[in-house]
């Protein structure tokens, strides 16, 4: 570095100018305010951005969306949904009945938590609210086949409607598993793949057991 | 101005080709170990020990025993040092599965397919599995059995995943939990060779639990010879597993100490099948079997089952 020392700032050159940043073409998103518009518009680009996630899980194809920006809203209001329509099943004594609100509400966080936990402890990318949105999205189509049966239980319960029930249900469970697989299967180290996806099937096989032997009073 | 190329990180040739350059320079090769230890606590090798050198299962290479010292070195508070406990591939997973459902006269599942790397993946989901199986097939068998009844009103027994889930991890857990306890305390009585890290146990107790789910499914056929075979089955292949893997650690015990200890695990491991298959699977039907006499008139004898 010997040639540095020739380098002197001179006193000659005063040191001056503007040290504020200047603020150049204003984009839309930054410095925007979320104080003052109607509420409005604040619920419906909540609303809306749940929307596009649902979109997404039923034709699941490589977006940013569900991962980049993920939220919870959606899965909370799957899982309410598919907890209150789930509960209250048949039972002769208390005992024997199927789940109940607070039993589904739990295994289906308490799964995804696990879920995501085991995808991280083996190595995923993956981070944990990312896998807990997109496995709480994929629940769709098994809300939607929750929808279907209670539909068709209450046109009847005889052998015809248990086909109808078992044929959507294990069609609904193929698009959950695939959907979430589409999603996370990316991030995992390559020759574990297989590992995180077991626990995912096994998560969405006890679900769609749950809405499959639903039977109301 | 100093030389920028000497600030440059220097790439480092291949092997080959940097021996080339300079052939007198001094090479260590690091190959695998020609001598393996033959036992890893590092005492003299008594001549009557062949056996122990198979059920250690060294013969294979130990590439993994360089590596063994090296792990596990994070602090249990951070993330890292539960990441060492699933530090497997798909395909050692499949392998330890397969050990364990096929066991290898002579060989031990631990030194064979462990090797210091126990993991929690295997133990974990296939004991979550196995409560699935249990109640889905129970539930299942149930139905079956109960179809033609005009009373029966189909229930999903959703109380029973708890309870399935309460016993198949207690036994997972605390049954290796009490044998490490017991081993290591006679291992301070006696000078033992082998003994097993906690965690060890943990994996083998788990892995053993597999040959349980097939068994689970076929549970479903409500016929009792059935069954029963099954449960036979299935307890020779993983009681095997687990007694080949636990003999080396008590052989030198006390004689009765020893087989008592066998005796036990196996004894418990009977317990958990048979009473999974008591409490979740109700009796198929008593079958009356009359005997087929030929009748004049053509008319058969139907069989009730």
């Amino acid at each position: 570095f010997a040639g540095l020392a020739d380098v002197s700032i001179s006193e000659d050159i005063p040191v001056e100018g503007e040290i504020t940043v200047p603020v150049g073409s204003r984009s839309p998103d930054e410095d925007y305010s979320t104080l003052d518009e109607p509420v409005r518009d604040t619920i419906m680009r909540d609303l809306k951005a749940v929307g596009k996630k649902f979109v997404h899980v039923m034709y699941p194809k490589k977006s940013s969306a569900l991962l980049r920006d993920w939220d919870l809203w959606g899965p909370l209001v799957l899982c309410v949904s598919l907890a209150l329509m789930l509960q209250g099943g048949s039972a002769d004594s208390k005992d024997d009945g199927g789940p109940q609100f607070a039993e589904v509400f739990v295994i289906i966080w308490f799964g995804a938590v696990v879920i995501t936990l085991n995808s991280k402890l083996l190595g995923g990318t993956i981070s944990f609210f990312q896998s807990l949105c997109v496995l709480g999205y994929c629940i769709l189509p098994l809300t939607v086949a929750m929808l279907v049966c209670r539909l068709v239980l209450l046109a009847g319960s005889g052998t015809i409607s248990f086909i109808v029930r078992l044929i959507v249900v294990v069609a609904m469970f193929g698009w959950s598993t695939l959907a979430s697989t589409a999603f996370l299967a990316d991030s995992q180290p390559p020759n574990r793949k297989a590992l995180v996806v077991y626990p995912i099937f096994l998560f969405y096989f006890v679900i769609s057991w749950m809405i499959l032997t639903f039977t109301p009073q | 101005m100093a030389a920028v190329d000497d600030l440059k990180f220097q790439e480092f040739d291949d092997a080959a080709n940097l021996l080339a350059a300079n052939p007198d320079a001094t090479t260590i090769s690091i190959d695998e170990p020609a001598a393996v230890p033959k036992n890893q606590h590092g005492r003299l090798q008594e001549p009557g020990r062949e056996e122990d050198d198979e059920l250690l299962g060294t013969d294979d290479s130990d590439k993994t025993e360089l590596l063994a010292g090296q792990k596990k070195s994070a602090p249990f508070w951070t993330f890292e040092y539960y990441q060492t406990f699933f530090d497997v591939d798909t395909y050692q997973v499949l392998d330890r599965i397969k050990g364990s459902v096929f066991p290898v006269p002579g060989k031990n599942f631990v030194r064979l397919y462990i090797r210091s790397n126990p993991d929690l993946y295997g133990p974990f989901w296939i004991c979550a599995t196995l409560v699935f199986t249990i109640a889905v097939s129970g539930n299942l068998s149930n139905f079956f059995i109960h179809l033609g009844q005009p009373t029966y009103h189909y229930v999903p027994e959703f109380r029973k995943v708890s309870i399935a889930a309460t016993t198949i991890y207690a036994y997972a857990w605390l049954v290796p939990l009490a044998l490490w306890g017991f081993l290591v305390w006679r291992n301070s009585k006696v000078m033992n060779i082998v003994s097993y890290s906690f965690l060890e146990i943990v994996c083998v107790y788990g892995y053993s639990l597999f040959i349980y789910i097939p068994t689970a499914i076929l549970w479903i056929i409500p016929q009792n010879v059935v069954r029963w075979v099954l449960v036979m089955f299935s307890l020779c292949l993983s009681g095997s597993v687990l007694v080949m893997t636990f003999w080396p650690a008590v052989r030198d015990d006390n004689r009765r100490i020893a087989l008592a200890t066998v005796g036990t695990i196996v004894l418990l491991h009977a317990l958990l099948a048979v009473g999974c298959l008591a409490y979740f699977f109700d009796a198929p039907e008593l079958d009356f079997s009359a005997p087929i006499s030929p009748d004049h008139n053509g008319t058969t004898v139907i069989i009730e089952s």
